[in-house]
């Protein structure tokens, strides 16, 4: 006789810990077939706001680390990543209506992104830095910053290489995420949350809700506490609207992507979510 | 008379060959515009200086349509060395026109002309020369390997830096490869109708750049036009919103730099007399027409009192008056709207409790002045503390600890400028980490560069200008994030970089 399962309650992530919606609903997610999978929480407007509050908090611990620090700690969720690539695989399976083989290919990709995009965190302020050659008695340096608080919704289409390609490289500069996951596919996203706590990553610096993506996103857009929006995976919401509402507060805004790069690893997805910050500083006659 | 007193010393504008009339240039020759014609005329004198044509819904799509032709059929298909040739041109067309220019300047905008003379012009040249050179390196932008135009450019610049401005858009969107639309504005068109000639004069091929004259209309039809692929705004930040809006949906980048409420702190152990300097030119500079100006005096508690009086002490020997005259500090204000909006500010600082001092200086019976002011006893909840004034004045705050200064520094929702005034170079350092502005002067202010990328944080905009940074604004990187605003150094390169598994594949 096999042995009955024991069945995960799939909750939210914020603040670095594991809540319910504080609007005490859940959603069914369900294989491509319509099988019951889990209930998962339904966020709402109250717990978007409570992710921005926790991201907001986390801001000057992460982007105040050191750049070696920062790519340590994002190194380390790889590690952790990979002792759960059987987890991972299996949910995809289950959820995505794939085989094990093209599974085993996403979660090996997405955990050898991650890797990548840790690797940048001490080198891309080299990269995109400079001393500008002003004239005067002047010491001129231009450095990237992270740009705070980053609402980010996740490819739809994809369980976890898609949430991790747009959730890493916005970490990598010291930025913190709210992130929308993919609502029809959220059961990496809340298990990578799993990884998330028992790394070294602070609360707050990652924050994932499942749910209604056409519900929340509004509220993230016009948050005025966020200070960008990446649309990437909000190709089929009316992203439009969105836009208009983070222009309020002149949010830096990435577009939809889609198509089967769609947030394929660049410098240019870390570098999109930075300031450059210049300052003079006078040198004496001598 | 005192030593202080000088006799006048006016700028002749006899170098000057200004018709009474201009056109919009759109395909390499003024025409006629459709819209009310206009006068744009001396702030200093209001007298009027010329009359300017107004482009229309159908003269901005005709500029557009020239400015389309142009890309595709001529400035596409050069050479980048060519097109830095042009550049280089212009750049000597500047200098070799420079005093010409500078009188224009001072004359329609009321800036002093040791200030267009000095500063405006000399920058202007600067800024051509500088991206002449990277035309044909735009390899080695940060923008990834053979990165192309964006296409037509659509600019809309401010009045406080007329000339300045149209350099900052001009320059670097022709070195990347794109054709531009220009809208001057509207009190502040006279340069860049001279700047217009002078193309002309460096054989620049017809169309690829229009300048359109006209009132914010004119700029709303720029905006929304479908054939323009680039918006590049420099202005205030409600206007910005409202671009950032229009362009919503659309495949138009932006950059945008917009409104500042710049933080100016002082500590106890700063070189007082160049604190001092420092903090009149980065508040009395173009009559604070200044978009990163030193607007509040964060200043340490112990020393409040002595840097104040000496600020009025300095203050007092401000020569307000003719922007032609050579020994003037202070020119006219713009326009009658913004001495009204600075007047109507300045009253409510007084209103909420501020005390105000503003130099004795005798205020011309003709034009717009306002003399340079200074509120004391400012909290950071009063307007004026928080609402760009865009004028000569200076609000004084005071803090105790470096962390006091860096909290009331940032509270604000811009984010462009910050000066630190210290004699220890590690706190100046850790200082400047902790601002959110985008560009912070240590022991300095007002200082600009075509070399230095400049742009802001949060509510002041996005983008960069100046630099490298400041072409990858017109470049496009394939297969990069689709950011709105151009990303401050896009790699289109590694979007091909593939991880191991990919690369099994």
């Amino acid at each position: 006789m096999s042995r009955l399962a024991v069945p995960k309650t799939y909750k939210l992530y914020i603040g670095g810990k594991f809540p319910r919606s504080e609007s005490g609903r859940t959603y069914e997610v369900v294989t491509k077939k319509g099988a019951f999978l889990a209930n998962a929480a339904k966020a709402s407007r109250k717990d978007a706001r409570d992710a921005v509050v926790a991201a907001r908090s986390a801001v000057s611990g992460w982007a105040n680390a050191t750049a070696y620090n920062r790519g340590q700690v994002l190194y380390r969720i790889a590690e952790l990543l990979e002792g759960r690539r059987a987890q991972f695989i299996d949910e995809i399976v289950q959820s995505e209506a794939v085989s094990t083989a093209a599974a085993t290919r996403q979660v090996d990709e997405a955990i050898d992104r991650w890797v990548w995009y840790a690797g940048w965190a001490d080198k891309f302020v080299q990269v995109t830095g400079n001393a500008n050659p002003v004239s005067g008695p002047y010491f001129n340096l231009s450095v990237p910053e992270p740009t705070g608080v980053v609402a980010i919704v996740a490819p739809q289409d994809s369980s976890l290489l898609g949430f991790v390609s747009v959730v890493a490289p916005a970490l990598v500069a010291g930025n913190t995420v709210v992130v929308l996951a993919s609502e029809r596919l959220p059961l990496s996203a809340i298990t990578l949350s799993e990884v998330l706590a028992t790394s070294d990553v602070p609360g707050g610096v990652v924050n994932i809700l499942t749910g209604s993506a056409a519900e929340v996103a509004p509220w993230l857009a016009s948050h005025a506490d966020v200070n960008a929006l990446d649309l990437t995976g909000a190709g089929a919401l009316d992203w439009v609207d969105l836009e208009i509402a983070a222009a309020e507060t002149l949010k830096r805004v990435l577009r939809p992507e889609g198509g089967t790069d769609a947030a394929a690893p660049s410098l240019d997805r870390i570098t999109a979510l930075t300031e450059t910050k210049t300052v003079w500083h006078t040198k004496s006659l001598i | 008379m005192s030593f202080l007193d000088y006799a006048p010393a006016p700028e002749s504008t006899a170098i000057l060959n200004l018709k009474s009339d201009y056109g919009l240039f759109i395909n390499g020759g003024f025409v006629d515009g459709h819209g009310t014609p206009f006068s744009t005329i001396s702030p200093a004198t209001e007298k009027t200086i010329a009359t300017i044509a107004s482009a229309n819904d159908e003269d901005v799509d005709r500029a557009v349509a020239a400015a389309r032709r142009a890309y595709d059929n001529t400035w596409s298909r050069m050479s980048g060395s060519d097109r830095g040739k042009y550049l280089f041109r212009i750049a000597r067309l500047v200098q070799e026109r420079a005093r010409e220019l500078a009188v224009a300047e001072s004359l329609d905008n009321g800036k002093p002309i040791k200030e267009s003379r000095d500063v405006d012009v000399p920058l202007v040249a600067a800024w051509f020369f500088y991206y002449a050179g990277w035309a044909d390196k735009l390899d080695y932008a940060g923008a990834g390997a053979s990165p192309t135009a964006l296409g037509v450019a659509g600019q809309i610049i401010p009045w406080n830096f007329p000339l300045l401005m149209l350099a900052w858009k001009i320059a670097p969107a022709l070195a990347a490869g794109n054709t531009v639309v220009l809208k001057p504005a509207e009190t502040t068109p006279l340069t860049a109708l001279l700047f217009a000639e002078i193309l002309q004069q460096a054989d620049l091929p017809a169309g690829v750049v229009n300048i359109v004259t006209g009132a914010g209309s004119t700029g709303a039809a720029l905006v929304n036009h479908p054939g323009v692929n680039k918006i590049a705004f420099t202005g205030s930040t409600n206007v910005g919103r409202g671009i950032a809006k229009a362009i919503a949906g659309s495949d138009k980048r932006v950059t945008l730099e917009l409104g500042g409420k710049a933080a100016n702190i002082v500590f106890d152990d700063a070189p007082i007399d160049q604190a001092i300097e420092g903090i009149v030119n980065g508040i009395f500079f173009n009559q604070g027409h200044v978009c990163c100006a030193g607007s509040r005096l964060l200043v340490q508690e112990n020393i409040h009192d002595e840097v104040v009086d000496r600020l009025k002490e300095r203050l007092s020997t401000l020569r307000l008056g003719d922007p032609l005259d050579k020994n003037t500090d202070i020119g006219a204000v713009n326009s009658a709207a913004q001495l009204e909006r600075i007047k109507t500010l300045s009253d409510i600082g007084e209103n909420e409790g501020a005390e105000r001092w503003s130099a004795d200086c005798v205020i011309p019976s003709e034009g717009f002045w306002f003399p340079p002011t200074i509120f004391t006893n400012v909290s950071t909840s009063h307007r004026i503390a928080r609402d760009e004034v865009f004028g000569p004045v200076l609000s004084v705050l005071t803090f105790r600890t470096p962390a006091e200064a860096i909290a009331k520094a940032n509270n604000t929702p811009y984010g462009l400028s910050a000066g630190i005034w210290s004699d220890k170079g590690s706190r100046i350092l850790a200082v400047a980490d902790k601002l959110r502005a985008g560009v912070i002067w240590a022991n300095t202010f007002n200082r600009f560069d075509p070399a230095s990328p400049f742009g802001g944080y949060k509510e002041s905009g996005y983008g960069r200008e100046g630099g490298r940074h400041g072409l990858a604004a017109y470049l496009k990187p394939e297969g990069s994030a689709r950011a709105v605003t151009a990303s401050p150094a896009a790699d289109a390169t590694d979007s091909t970089i593939t991880t191991s598994k990919e690369a099994a594949k």
